[in-house]
């Protein structure tokens, strides 16, 4: 029998915080992690796909996006969108209100854009159907965040279920509005069924007005969470609720406030991917592209700064564009194998920022003395 | 170690960037496929199938053809792939989805030397009418199969079976089959009404309960249909939708299964009709070489092979192939037509007064024979019968227009409650 009860059992290793990284070395960490992503996933590709090899993978993903000045603009306007959704989380995340419901404020938003044109385009004048696609869609979308906001602030209910739940409506909702308008059944909506009168103006090129709007959100926001009264009171809830009762912040208000605000956000994302949509301005139960899901990991990877989060939007927008090129080029006619390798690109990004918090310290091996 | 691999990566990504550049004089590119979804569902691998041989059969190497999948309805990605393809010196694009229609026409007003093609679309027939206001443009083409013929021969070995499971004098009771359909539409309905059309040649009296998904795509909901339907007693099931969950539920229950747009091994399999593509890509390739032309609303049918049956499953009856090659060759010649009205009535769409009834485009007569009927064809968006499209005592269906029109529920079928 052997005694065990000498035996010392250590971890192999443990984790500790970090002390803050500078710039430099968080940099390093984050685009070595990026490249390394881009690396397994060009093997991957390369293993998988009769043809190609991993030089193959990076030129074709690059080429997805830089092509052509048209598959930049299409960048830069998804980047936007995605921009906007982060921006609309991000007061939320910082208040700890785990808004999970983008997709939901994102249709609703977009179904009120949609219910204004088709019932007053060609009727009232274009300018005045614009205005109130503008106002439905912002009061819709955040009518769609303060209903959880309410619960939440007042019975304390579990607001990550709640908006969870609110998104599964809203896709019933446009269901319910395309069953009632398209009769035919086909349950697809397409653009001719709605008027060209009373759809957004395009400015410059189908994408400019997107990405003015998305860069005016950011520059809303930046300075809302940075250097307004009601940004610092949403920290101040996020930190500790006594703390922001005691120095007499109205709590509820402050959770239902900024909520508003998240929802209009999402509500004018949703006006924008409808009808600013240059070529379809049908809404269908897609239109949020998942954008509130993809914009909770942007947010979070930004570590809730708006410049942060820029970059990482930029970084996934770039991907999200490239993909497609590469699944061309690679011959792959499946969506699986391109989605497992955005997948592994997006746990290395999320390992990345572990390691940038934490430490992992290995255990040393002491030699005991025979 | 970490500035190493960055160094080591970036030297990687500039080599990279060289190749690309190296490698920009390809062949000249013909023809680009657009796919909804992709080879993971059944509907879209049919077009990547035969796309790609198609682009083999007319010699064109992989550096002249691209196939891009995962292009959803919603939005204007569609539109931009499109104009991608275009700008990049495609000849001809092809959309596969019912919802890329929209995008595609506004490429094609823009892109007025580049062809774009669009299955299950209905647009093209606007410009049939000489209708200025509506018409689109001539590059803009659109694409459908007379499946119904398909369906139909589907549906005589259907009919063989349950003769061979009960006897020529099947009950009421034995004499009763499923379907699970996707959505409500003609497309659907004009497919299994085909279906049951075929089985009632052989087996008079008949009976069909479809059960609807509302989705192209839900196996589980498929399954629980099919399961649904065999529980109210049906003792053959066939369905239009994507997935493989209505094979699952009559492999569980061993009831005979009329499958679409593939085969299965089941020992339940009796057969399936499906569209072949090839066809028509072959044709879209010699137009966007200019070698030929593309119709601007193509109907494939038995003739021209876009219409198949697949080989017999072990579940069919004995003699099968030769009472479908028979019936095969008559549908060709024209001695039986599918949607002839002595074949079927229409009493309970007459009589229906629910919100989608049809009642109002419906002319019957006395027996409960259609004598005519205003079907949609002309696709503004209105909903409206406009065309009347029975002539000699025949639904012409897909002669007006290649997507189907006939949507109304004959009797004998009726639309069972959908499974939660």
């Amino acid at each position: 029998m052997v005694n065990t009860k000498n035996i010392v059992r250590e971890p192999l290793f443990h984790v500790s915080k970090r002390d803050e990284l500078s710039f430099g070395k968080k940099t390093i960490v984050y685009v070595a992690s990026v490249f390394c992503a881009l690396l397994i996933g060009a093997i991957i590709c390369s293993i998988a796909s009769p043809k190609g090899n991993p030089v193959m993978f990076f030129v074709s993903l690059f080429e997805g996006v830089f092509a052509s000045s048209r598959s930049i603009w299409e960048m830069l306007r998804d980047m936007a969108l995605l921009l906007s959704v982060s921006m609309a989380l991000l007061p939320a995340f910082k208040m700890r209100f785990w808004n999970l419901g983008g997709n939901g404020q994102i249709l609703m938003g977009g179904l009120a854009a949609n219910v204004c044109l088709i019932t007053l385009g060609g009727v009232i004048g274009d300018f005045w159907v614009v205005l109130l696609s503008v106002i439905a869609s912002m009061v819709v979308g955040a009518i769609w965040a303060v209903i959880p906001a309410i619960f939440k602030a007042l019975f304390n209910a579990n607001e990550s279920l709640f908006t969870l739940m609110m998104n599964y409506i809203a896709q019933c909702c446009v269901t319910l509005f395309i069953a009632i308008v398209v009769k035919g059944g086909s349950s697809v909506l397409t653009d001719d069924q709605l008027p060209q009168g009373g759809r957004l103006p395009i400015v410059g090129n189908q994408f400019l007005l997107t990405i003015i709007v998305g860069a005016l959100i950011f520059g809303f926001m930046f300075i809302y969470t940075k250097y307004t009264k009601g940004g610092y009171e949403l920290a101040v809830v996020g930190d500790s609720q006594n703390t922001a009762k005691y120095v007499g912040i109205k709590v509820k208000s402050v959770i239902i406030r900024t909520l508003a605000i998240s929802g209009a956000i999402c509500g004018i994302v949703g006006l924008l991917v409808t009808s600013g949509n240059y070529a379809n301005a049908a809404i269908g139960v897609g239109s949020a592209k998942n954008m509130g899901f993809t914009a909770i990991m942007t947010t979070w990877l930004g570590n809730c700064n708006p410049i942060m989060i820029l970059v990482s939007c930029a970084l996934v927008s770039f991907i999200n564009k490239g993909m497609p090129q590469v699944r061309m080029a690679f011959k792959l006619k499946g969506e699986s194998f391109s989605n497992l390798v955005v997948g592994i690109i997006y746990f290395f990004i999320i390992a990345c920022s572990f390691i940038i918090q934490y430490k992992i310290t290995f255990s040393k091996k002491k030699k005991e003395a025979k | 170690m970490k500035k190493l691999l960055t160094l080591v990566l970036t030297v990687v990504m500039a080599v990279g960037c060289c190749f690309g550049l190296a490698s920009c004089g390809k062949g000249d590119p013909v023809v680009a496929l657009i796919c909804l979804h992709g080879e993971e569902s059944s509907y879209d691998k049919n077009f990547i199938d035969a796309f790609e041989a198609a682009c083999e059969a007319k010699g064109l190497s992989e550096d002249q053809y691209d196939i891009i999948t995962g292009i959803p309805e919603e939005g204007d990605d569609c539109y931009n792939k499109a104009v991608q393809f275009a700008s990049s010196g495609y000849k001809a694009v092809f959309a596969d989805s019912f919802g890329h229609e929209a995008n595609m026409i506004k490429a094609a007003k823009e892109f007025p030397e580049v062809h774009f093609c669009h299955a299950t679309g209905t647009k093209s027939s606007l410009s049939l009418d000489n209708d200025a206001t509506n018409d689109t443009p001539a590059n803009f083409h659109n694409a459908f199969a007379s499946i119904y013929e398909g369906r139909y021969l589907a549906g005589v070995a259907a009919g063989l079976k349950l003769v061979e499971l009960y006897g020529d004098d099947i009950t009421d009771d034995e004499a009763k089959i499923g379907y699970v359909g996707a959505h409500p539409y003609a497309e659907v309905i004009s497919g299994y009404t085909s279906f049951f059309l075929g089985v009632k040649s052989i087996v008079p009296n008949v009976t069909m309960e479809v059960k609807y998904t509302y989705s192209w795509y839900d196996e589980l909901k498929e399954k629980a249909s099919a399961l649904a339907l065999i529980n109210n007693g049906a003792k053959l099931v066939s369905g239009h939708a994507d997935s493989m969950g209505v094979p699952a539920a009559c492999k569980e229950k061993n009831v005979p299964n009329v499958f679409y747009n593939g085969t299965t091994t089941e020992d339940t399999f009796v057969i399936a009709s499906k569209i072949n593509w090839q066809p028509y890509f072959e044709m879209m390739i010699d137009g966007a070489l200019g070698k030929g032309t593309i119709v601007k609303d193509y109907c494939g049918n038995l003739s021209t092979g876009s219409v198949q049956i697949t080989a017999l499953g072990k579940a069919a009856a004995e003699g099968t192939q030769a009472k479908l090659d028979d019936v095969k060759a008559k549908l060709i010649s024209g001695e039986i037509k599918v949607f002839n009205t002595a074949n079927f009535t229409v009493r309970n769409a007459k009589a229906d007064t629910s919100a989608f009834s049809k009642a109002g485009a419906i002319t019957m007569d006395a027996d409960g024979h259609l004598t005519a009927y205003l079907a949609d064809v002309i696709d503004v968006g209105d909903y409206v019968g406009e065309t009347n499209v029975i002539a000699n005592g025949v639904f012409e269906e897909s002669k007006h227009r290649s997507a189907p029109y006939f949507d109304i529920v004959i009797d004998g079928i009726t639309i069972g409650a959908d499974v939660e």
